[in-house]
C-alpha cells in the first residue's frame, strides 16, 4: 500500500490556456507531501492531474509523464476510471452524498466496483470509520443522512469513502480550509496516522499546516499574472521552511507576498 | 490508535489499472446508447409533423390568393379563396387578449416582485399557480357560462379573447416575475440613494432593465394562446366572411378554419386544411423565435 | 422557472425585499404604482375567485336535478326534459389516457435530459434543447391532424395490431370493433405534446446539481453512468416528479387533440377495459357537445363535467408544488 509517484516534464492546459508548466518531481511513497504556494498558483489544477479529474474539465489536458510505481497513468490503455479509482481524492468543501445515509456514503465505492456482500461491506465500513477517527462517534447513527454531521466530521466521512476502496495514493486539496481550528488539528492528526498506509499528496494555503503535517514540501508560484504556474522548488519540509534554497521560496515562506 | 487491518485487498476491487469490470463497462456504455436513443425518439415526432404539414400545405401558400382572400362563397369541392379572414381573425384576437393581459400581467408581477409581502401576496401567488393550471375548455366554459348564460351575449370575438386572457394572464405574471428577480438590487439601491422615489425607480430603472425579458414571455404567451382551440369551439364559431368587428358576428380564426374542414374527404378542403395549419404552424414559430431573439438581447440573462 | 425549482436569485441576494425605497417627494406617484399593481393582484385573485364561484354556481342546479348518479353512473344524457349524467366513462378514458402518455413520456424525457445536460457536448447542448422545445410551440390541433391523419395507419399496423395479437387475452388490450382512433394512439400523441414540459424542467433540475457530488463519485472511480446514478438522479428526483405532474395536468386538460383523434362511441355501448376502445374525455366530451349549451341544464351540466377536471388538474399540480415546496426546504 501507498506507492511512489514520478512525474515529469508535465504540462497542464486548459485548452490553449498552460496553467501550469514543465512539473517534474517524484513523491515518495507513505509520505506526506505539502503543495504550497499563492492563490492561483496552479497548485489544486496539478494536484487533479494526478488522479485524471483535471480532464472532466471541458478542454482539460496534459502533456507529459505522470507514473505510479513506474506505471503510466496517462497510457492509452489506462482507463482513467481506474486511476480515480487507485488514486483518491478528497475536496475542500465536504461533499457527502446528501440523498445517502453515512452507511452507504461509505459504502458508495465499494458498492461501483461490485462489492454487494452485506458483511464484506459492514466491515469495510467499520474499517474505514475507524481509519478515518470517525467510528465512535458515528457508530450509532449509521444509517442517518451523511449531510447531517458537524463540517469536520463530514470531512472525516470524505476521508473514510475515499479510503474505503483502498486507494494507493490520497489527494487532499485543501481539506481544513472550510473547517474550524478543532476540526482541522483532527484531520490533521488523522493524516498522520494514514500516513504509515497511503501515499498522500495534500494543497495548503495554511503554511503552518504544512509544516506540521508534511515530510516534503512542494512550492508552486507564478512568474507573473497570466503566466503558467511552476515548481520552484521542492524539498524536505524542515529545510524549506528554515533554509529554502530560491529567494521567492523564501519571500513567500516569510510572508512578503502570497 | 487503532490499526487498520493488515493491507488484504479487497479481491474484488481490481489492483490494476485495466478498464473497469466487463459489466459496468457494458452498463456505462449501455446507458449511453439509450440516452441518446431517447433524444433521437424525441425529435423523430417534430420533424415526421414538421414535414407533413409542410408537404400537405406549402402549395397553397404560394398563392396570392391565400394571403388575401376568405372563403366566401368556395364550397369544399370548390378551389380557391383564402385564409385571409381567418389569419386576420386569429391575430386581432390575440392582439386583444395581449392589450388585456399584458398590462394585469405585469402590474401583478411588480406586485409580487416590488411590494408583496405576507399573507396577500402569497394567496396572489398561488391563484396565478391555479390560473397556470386551469385547463382551457374550463376557461372558456367560465366566460360562455358568464357571458352568454348569465349576460345573455352573443359569442363573438371578443368573448374568446376574455377567455384567452385567462390563460396567457398567468405566463405573462410568471415570466415578468422572473425577469423583475434577476434586476441585481444594486440598480434599485443605487436608484433610491440619488434620492428617486419607488414608482420611478421601478418604471425608469427596473422595467427597462427587465423589458427584453418581460417581452420574451409576452411572445412565448401570444404563442400559446394563438393555438389554443378549445376556447373557439366553446366562444367562436367560424365564418367564412372578413369580419373584423370583435363586438358582432362570428369571427374566423386559423384554429376553426382547420376544424371546420377536417373531416372532408374532397381535395380542395383537405389541401385548404393543411394550409391552415401549416399558416397556423409558421405564425406560431415565428412568434416563438422572435421571442428567442429578444431574449438574446436582454439586458439580464438567467 | 424558478418557481419549480425552488432556487432563485433574490433568495440568495436578499431576504428582506427589495429595499422600501421612495422618499417624500413622489408620494402620488407611489400610491399610484402600488395601488395599481395591488390592485392588479386583488383582481387576479378575484377572478380565480369568480371562476370557481360561478362554475359551482352554474353546476349546482344541473347536479340537484340529476337523475343519474354523478360520479357511477356512464349515461351522460341531456337532452329532453330529465338531465341523467355521470361521468365514469369519462373519468376511466380521461385518466387511462393521461397515465399512459405519462408512462411514455417520462422515460424518455430523463433521458433527454440526461442527454442534454451529461452527454451532450456543449455546442450541441443548446440546439438540442431548443430543438425539444419546438416539440412545444406546435399548436394542439395540428397535433389532432397529424395523430388522426398521418399516425393512425401506421399505429395501426406497428402498434395496435400486433400488440391486440399478442396480448389480447388481457383486457386491456382487447380488440374491440373501433376502426379509427383509440385511446393508445391519443396516450401517445398526448406524451409527445407533454414530452417538452417534462423535459424542460428535468434539464433544469439536472443542470443544477453540484458539482462537488459530481466530482466526488467520480474521484471514487466511477464511471460516467454510475455518476449519474450515484449524485444526478438522486439530486434531480423532487424535479422530476415535480415535471411529471404538470405534464400530467397538462395531458389531462387537452381538448381538441383529443377530440380530433378518438373516437366517440356511441351512447350505450359496452363497457371495455382496452386502451384499444373509443370514448371521450371530460375535455372531449365538452367540446364536441359545444353546440349544445342552449339549456342553462344542460350547460350546467357540462360545466359539473368541466369542474371536475379542474379539480383534477388542480390536485395533481397541488402535488407538483408540494414536492418542490419540499426539496426547498432542504436546499443548503
Amino acid at each position: 500500500m501507498g506507492k511512489r509517484i514520478d512525474v515529469r516534464d508535465l504540462n497542464v492546459y486548459y485548452g490553449t490556456f498552460k496553467a501550469v508548466e514543465d512539473v517534474t518531481m517524484t513523491i515518495e511513497p507513505r509520505s506526506v507531501t505539502a503543495f504550497i504556494g499563492p492563490s492561483g498558483c496552479g497548485k489544486s489544477t496539478y494536484l487533479r492531474t494526478l488522479n485524471r479529474m483535471h480532464e472532466v474539465v471541458p478542454g482539460g489536458r496534459v502533456e507529459g509523464y505522470v507514473g505510479l510505481d513506474d506505471q503510466d497513468l496517462y497510457a492509452s490503455s489506462v482507463d482513467p476510471v481506474a486511476v480515480r479509482r487507485t488514486v483518491g481524492m478528497v475536496f475542500q468543501r465536504p461533499n457527502p452524498f446528501p440523498t445517502m445515509s453515512i452507511f452507504d456514503n461509505v459504502a458508495s465505492g465499494l458498492r461501483l466496483n461490485g462489492v454487494r456482500n452485506k458483511k464484506r461491506l459492514a466491515e469495510a465500513v467499520e474499517t474505514s470509520l475507524r481509519g478515518a477517527n470517525l467510528w465512535t462517534e458515528v457508530k450509532d447513527r449509521l444509517d442517518k443522512p451523511g449531510a447531517g454531521l458537524s463540517g469536520g466530521q463530514q470531512q472525516r466521512l470524505c476521508i473514510a469513502r475515499a479510503i474505503a476502496v483502498e486507494p494507493q495514493v490520497l489527494l487532499m486539496d485543501e481539506p481544513c480550509s472550510a473547517l474550524d481550528p478543532i476540526s482541522t488539528l483532527a484531520i490533521e492528526d488523522l493524516i498522520c496516522q494514514l500516513k504509515n498506509r497511503y501515499t498522500i499528496v495534500i494543497v495548503t494555503h495554511n503554511m503552518q499546516q504544512a509544516s506540521r503535517v508534511s515530510d516534503r514540501t512542494a512550492f508552486f508560484n507564478l512568474a507573473a499574472t497570466g503566466k503558467p504556474g511552476r515548481l520552484i522548488e521542492m524539498d524536505a519540509t524542515q529545510k524549506i521552511f528554515s533554509n529554502p534554497s530560491e529567494r521567492a521560496t523564501e519571500d513567500y515562506i516569510s510572508g512578503r507576498f502570497g | 490508535m487503532t490499526a487498520l487491518a493488515p493491507p488484504e485487498r479487497l479481491t474484488v476491487v481490481p489492483a490494476g489499472l485495466a478498464k473497469p469490470s466487463g459489466r459496468r463497462s457494458v452498463t456505462n456504455l449501455a446507458a449511453t446508447v439509450l440516452v441518446t436513443l431517447a433524444f433521437v425518439i424525441a425529435v423523430v415526432p417534430l420533424v415526421w409533423i414538421l414535414w407533413t404539414v409542410l408537404s400537405k400545405g406549402l402549395t397553397l401558400l404560394f398563392d396570392q390568393q391565400w394571403w388575401l382572400n376568405s372563403q366566401r362563397g368556395i364550397t369544399s369541392r370548390r378551389e380557391g379563396g383564402g385564409a385571409y379572414h381567418a389569419i386576420l381573425g386569429t391575430l386581432l384576437q390575440a392582439a386583444v387578449t395581449a392589450l388585456i393581459s399584458v398590462p394585469i400581467g405585469v402590474l401583478t408581477a411588480i406586485y409580487l416582485v416590488e411590494y408583496g409581502r405576507g399573507r396577500l401576496a402569497r394567496a396572489v401567488s398561488f391563484m396565478v399557480d391555479i390560473l397556470t393550471g386551469i385547463p382551457s375548455i374550463v376557461a372558456a366554459l367560465f366566460i360562455y357560462a358568464l357571458w352568454v348564460t348569465t349576460f345573455g351575449l352573443d359569442r363573438v370575438g371578443v368573448s374568446v379573447s376574455f377567455a384567452l386572457v385567462l390563460l396567457m394572464v398567468p405566463v405573462v405574471v410568471r415570466s415578468t416575475e422572473e425577469m423583475l428577480k434577476l434586476v441585481p438590487n444594486e440598480l434599485r439601491e443605487a436608484s433610491y440613494a440619488l434620492g428617486v422615489p419607488k414608482w420611478r425607480t421601478i418604471s425608469s430603472i427596473v422595467l427597462p432593465t427587465a423589458f427584453s425579458g418581460i417581452v420574451t414571455g409576452v411572445l412565448l404567451g401570444l404563442a400559446r394562446v394563438m393555438g389554443e382551440t378549445a376556447p373557439l369551439l366553446i366562444l367562436g364559431p367560424y365564418s367564412k366572411s372578413i369580419n373584423t368587428d370583435l363586438f358582432h358576428g362570428f369571427m374566423a380564426a386559423l384554429p376553426t378554419m382547420i376544424n371546420q374542414d377536417r373531416t372532408e374527404a374532397l381535395q380542395p378542403a383537405v389541401e385548404r386544411v393543411w394550409a391552415a395549419a401549416l399558416t397556423l404552424v409558421l405564425l406560431v414559430m415565428a412568434l416563438n423565435i422572435l421571442g428567442r431573439v429578444v431574449a438574446h438581447f436582454s439586458s439580464v440573462r438567467k | 422557472m424558478s418557481t419549480i425549482t425552488g432556487a432563485s436569485v433574490v433568495d440568495t441576494v436578499d431576504q428582506g425585499g427589495p429595499p422600501a425605497g421612495g422618499g417624500s417627494t413622489g408620494r402620488l406617484g407611489d400610491r399610484l404604482m402600488a395601488g395599481a399593481a395591488k390592485g392588479a393582484g386583488i383582481l387576479v385573485i378575484g377572478l380565480v375567485v369568480l371562476v370557481g364561484a360561478f362554475l359551482l354556481s352554474r353546476a349546482a342546479p344541473a347536479l340537484a336535478a340529476n337523475q343519474a348518479n354523478f360520479v357511477t353512473s356512464r349515461v351522460f344524457s341531456v337532452d329532453g326534459g330529465t338531465l341523467r349524467f355521470g361521468i365514469a366513462d369519462l373519468l376511466w378514458v380521461t385518466l387511462l389516457s393521461s397515465v399512459i402518455a405519462m408512462a411514455l413520456a417520462v422515460p424518455v424525457a430523463i433521458g433527454v435530459a440526461l442527454f442534454i445536460t451529461q452527454y451532450a457536448p456543449r455546442r450541441l447542448a443548446t440546439p438540442a434543447a431548443y430543438l425539444i422545445d419546438l416539440l412545444a410551440a406546435v399548436p394542439s390541433i395540428v397535433y389532432g391532424l397529424w395523430g388522426a391523419k398521418v399516425l393512425l395507419q401506421p399505429y395501426r399496423e406497428h402498434v395496435q395490431d400486433p400488440l391486440a395479437h399478442a396480448l389480447g387475452w388481457i383486457p386491456l388490450f382487447r380488440s374491440t370493433s373501433v376502426s379509427a382512433g383509440t385511446i393508445l394512439l391519443v396516450s401517445i400523441v398526448l406524451a409527445i405534446m407533454i414530452l417538452p414540459i417534462i423535459t424542460a424542467l428535468s434539464r433544469e433540475v439536472f443542470a443544477q446539481t453540484p458539482v462537488a457530488h459530481k466530482e466526488g463519485a467520480l474521484a471514487l472511480g466511477a464511471t460516467r453512468w454510475e455518476m449519474i446514478r450515484t449524485a444526478v438522479l438522486p439530486f434531480g428526483r423532487p424535479g422530476v416528479i415535480s415535471a411529471s405532474m404538470l405534464g400530467l395536468g397538462r395531458a389531462l386538460g387537452e381538448t381538441i387533440a383529443v377530440t380530433i383523434i378518438l373516437s366517440t362511441l356511441p351512447g350505450g355501448a359496452p363497457w371495455s377495459f382496452s386502451v384499444f376502445n373509443g370514448g371521450e374525455t371530460f375535455a372531449s366530451r365538452i367540446a364536441n357537445n359545444a353546440a349544445e349549451f342552449d339549456t342553462p341544464a344542460k350547460t350546467g351540466a357540462f360545466i359539473a363535467a368541466g369542474l371536475v377536471l379542474f379539480l383534477l388538474t388542480f390536485a395533481v399540480n397541488a402535488v407538483a408544488r408540494i414536492v418542490i415546496e419540499r426539496r426547498k426546504a432542504f436546499t443548503e
